[in-house]
């Protein structure tokens, strides 16, 4: 395992994104894109269909290089960092993708064991009893362990995933709409589930999300991605009163009302400004 | 009682007071450090005659021989992660469900809430059967079984197909002509060169072997006889079917069976479209009507490649075409042209049974890609040795 000397690390702002633009082709994705994490909280990242915030995501985890502006890990700029800090970088972080992404040819303590194997060099069947340990954490019987993902429900297969994602014992967790395709029980569990983790294991959490009840359960400040940047990043209440047309819909409409969001006072009004503005 | 300590990493010190064991943890305890301190701290548990909780009898746990409680002392700790926890949480020594009281010292909420998860892992953990010993056999006799099964549901699946072509005979317009023209330039056109290549190769090789081993007896001229039959009879209708199998068979496994990972043939069924007339019977009919095309190239390139060898052997074409127009017997070309089809058929069913037997996994579309290879060529030798058993007694 590459050793990385914690105490010397810049955890106050492990990832931040300056002036970010990227494009595919002439297609403008983000433009001047500024976005800050912050230790131990969790960042909802929210916007349109087609708006990037996946690819968002890629390019804060160096799976995608930006056209112009950098990436910062721990306060230096990702593009300048050797290999073995990038390695450490990567032991600290752990991704659930949206589909849950475990291999399909190896079953899902296997799948678990993967980040265990490449980066440390514990004996195997300590490795099986921490990844054991982590099926348990994320609520999967431990019988599913020899499963393969194919035989997983889609549930299952998130936290099968989460699972993977934490097997390193990362600080940072980045999660692809995490509560796609769950079911409202489902969804909620996942939701205690995410942070149950943060305090025991004291994580940053990066989230895209569709799901209005995971940002207002979850979420410490919420990000919203519209016209190609980052319009406001800041709490729920008041990302809510921001003044923009997107924003009002997205936060005015039904579903959002159904997911708590009467209990905040004004934002009838501003749903209604926010409309009138919209048109 | 007396109180002994046991501390063989840095990493912690064990102390037993009053039946209690008590564990104070320092430093660090994660994923780096875990390797050995997890080692040294079985072994001193072991050394302390510490073990798991009894299961037997009304015991719940607590009364272990002498030993009670855990308290774990957090106060020089300065950092863990799931791995230390889940390692330190060993001490609660728990059995089939049942751990030892535990309480914690000096701890924040985080530190608290991980060591919980620890210990209810360490409890919900279960053993591992090992294989049983008769594991080989289960797998070889699940293996045979299997294969039966295999050439049952080919030769059903077959029967289905028979049926669907039967029904698209009587009503014509069902057929896909579109899909059909469009999979024989797939399967047919654009293997042309590569099977023209290879027949033209395998003609210039039967030739050099024959002038050589011939020239021993004197009998030269024989090498067109030997490359008339072979090609003819044999080699250009096993190499376009081979070549096949391995380009189109394949391909047609590949296309279903994504389709059919991605719930695309599911669709196809409630939306009311038969799979099999949708995406069997334009394949099998682009076959169909390939391999013949295919096979008569692949005659004519395997024939070009043996005149060319004969040439530099001192026969010349003139010779070559005459004696062949003379010795060689037009059957030979229809032994080699009929079986085509058949071949065609079979390596265009194998490919989409397979393709609908893949099941969601990446995994097997692989192992039914290999499957459907595999089967072909092996059907195709297999029906080319009956083919010349029947020819041989009709006398063709």
């Amino acid at each position: 395992m590459a050793k990385v000397d914690y105490d010397k690390l810049d955890l106050s702002t492990p990832v931040q994104a300056i002036g970010i633009r990227s494009q595919f082709g002439s297609n403008v994705i983000h433009d001047n894109l500024d976005l800050e994490l912050r230790a131990g909280e969790i960042l909802g990242v929210v916007g349109g269909s087609g708006s990037g915030k996946s690819v968002l995501l890629n390019t804060l985890l160096g799976l995608k290089l930006p056209e112009a502006g950098m990436v910062k890990i721990f306060g230096r700029n990702r593009q300048n960092l050797s290999r073995h800090d990038l390695r450490a970088f990567e032991t600290r972080v752990g991704v659930l993708f949206q589909g849950g992404a475990l291999f399909s040819s190896l079953n899902v303590r296997e799948n678990i064991m993967v980040p265990l194997r490449k980066h440390t060099d514990l004996p195997v069947p300590l490795m099986r009893e921490l990844a054991e340990m982590k099926l348990n954490m994320v609520g999967l019987p431990s019988n599913a362990a020899t499963l393969f993902p194919a035989d997983l429900s889609g549930g299952m297969q998130k936290r099968a995933g989460l699972a993977r994602a934490l097997a390193l014992d990362p600080q940072m967790l980045f999660l692809d709409e995490p509560t796609a395709g769950l079911d409202p029980i489902g969804a909620d569990e996942f939701d205690d589930l995410i942070l149950e983790l943060r305090d025991a294991l004291d994580l940053t959490v990066f989230m895209v999300t569709h799901d209005l009840d995971t940002l207002f359960k979850t979420c410490d400040r919420v990000a919203v991605l519209v016209d190609k940047h980052i319009a406001i990043t800041d709490s729920l209440d008041k990302v809510i009163k921001y003044d923009h047309p997107w924003v009002a819909e997205y936060f005015g409409g039904p579903r959002s009302r159904a997911a708590g969001l009467k209990n905040i006072p004004q934002s009838g009004k501003t749903t209604e400004e926010g409309k009138a503005n919209g048109r | 009682m007396s109180a002994s300590v046991q501390n063989s990493h840095a990493a912690y010190r064990l102390e037993i007071d009053q039946g209690q064991l008590i564990v104070n943890a320092n430093g660090r305890w994660n994923l780096d450090t875990i390797k050995s301190i997890d080692k040294a701290l079985k072994a001193d548990l072991k050394a302390l005659g510490y073990g798991q909780v009894k299961t037997s009898g009304e015991d719940y746990g607590v009364d272990d021989d002498e030993f009670g409680g855990v308290i774990f002392d957090f106060e020089n700790l300065t950092r863990i992660d799931t791995a230390g926890a889940f390692s330190l949480a060993r001490t609660i020594g728990c059995h089939d469900g049942l751990c030892r009281m535990w309480r914690v010292r000096n701890a924040n909420a985080g530190q608290k809430s991980l060591l919980t998860a620890a210990a209810e892992a360490q409890a919900d953990m279960t053993r591992t059967l090992p294989k049983p010993w008769y594991d080989t056999f289960t797998r070889l006799g699940e293996g045979f079984l299997n294969s039966i099964a295999e050439t049952y549901k080919t030769i059903a699946f077959f029967g289905q197909f028979v049926v669907i072509i039967l029904k698209m005979l009587l009503q014509p317009q069902r057929i896909r002509w579109k899909s059909v023209v469009s999979h024989i330039e797939r399967v047919g056109l654009d293997a042309l060169p590569i099977v023209v290549l290879l027949s033209f190769f395998i003609g210039c090789v039967i030739a050099f072997m024959g002038a050589d081993l011939l020239q021993a007896f004197g009998a030269k001229v024989f090498v067109v006889d030997l490359v008339g039959v072979a090609v003819l009879r044999e080699f250009a209708v096993l190499i376009t079917a081979i070549l096949m199998a391995g380009r189109s068979n394949s391909a047609f496994t590949a296309e279903i069976g994504s389709m059919k990972m991605r719930q695309e043939i599911d669709a196809m069924t409630v939306i009311g479209l038969n799979s099999g007339e949708t995406l069997v019977a334009p394949r099998a009919f682009a076959c169909l009507v390939s391999a013949p095309i295919l096979t008569f190239f692949a005659m004519v390139a395997g024939l070009l490649g043996g005149l060319v060898v004969a040439w530099s052997q001192g026969i010349s074409p003139i010779l070559f075409t005459a004696r062949i127009t003379e010795v060689v017997s037009i059957n030979n070309l229809w032994v080699g042209m009929v079986k085509a089809p058949v071949f065609g058929l079979v390596i265009a069913i194998i490919g989409c049974r397979q393709g609908l037997a893949v099941g969601g996994s990446v995994e097997s579309l692989g192992t039914r890609t290999t499957t459907s290879v595999v089967q072909a060529i092996f059907t195709i030798i297999l029906l080319d040795a009956m083919f010349a058993m029947l020819f041989l007694e009709m006398g063709v």
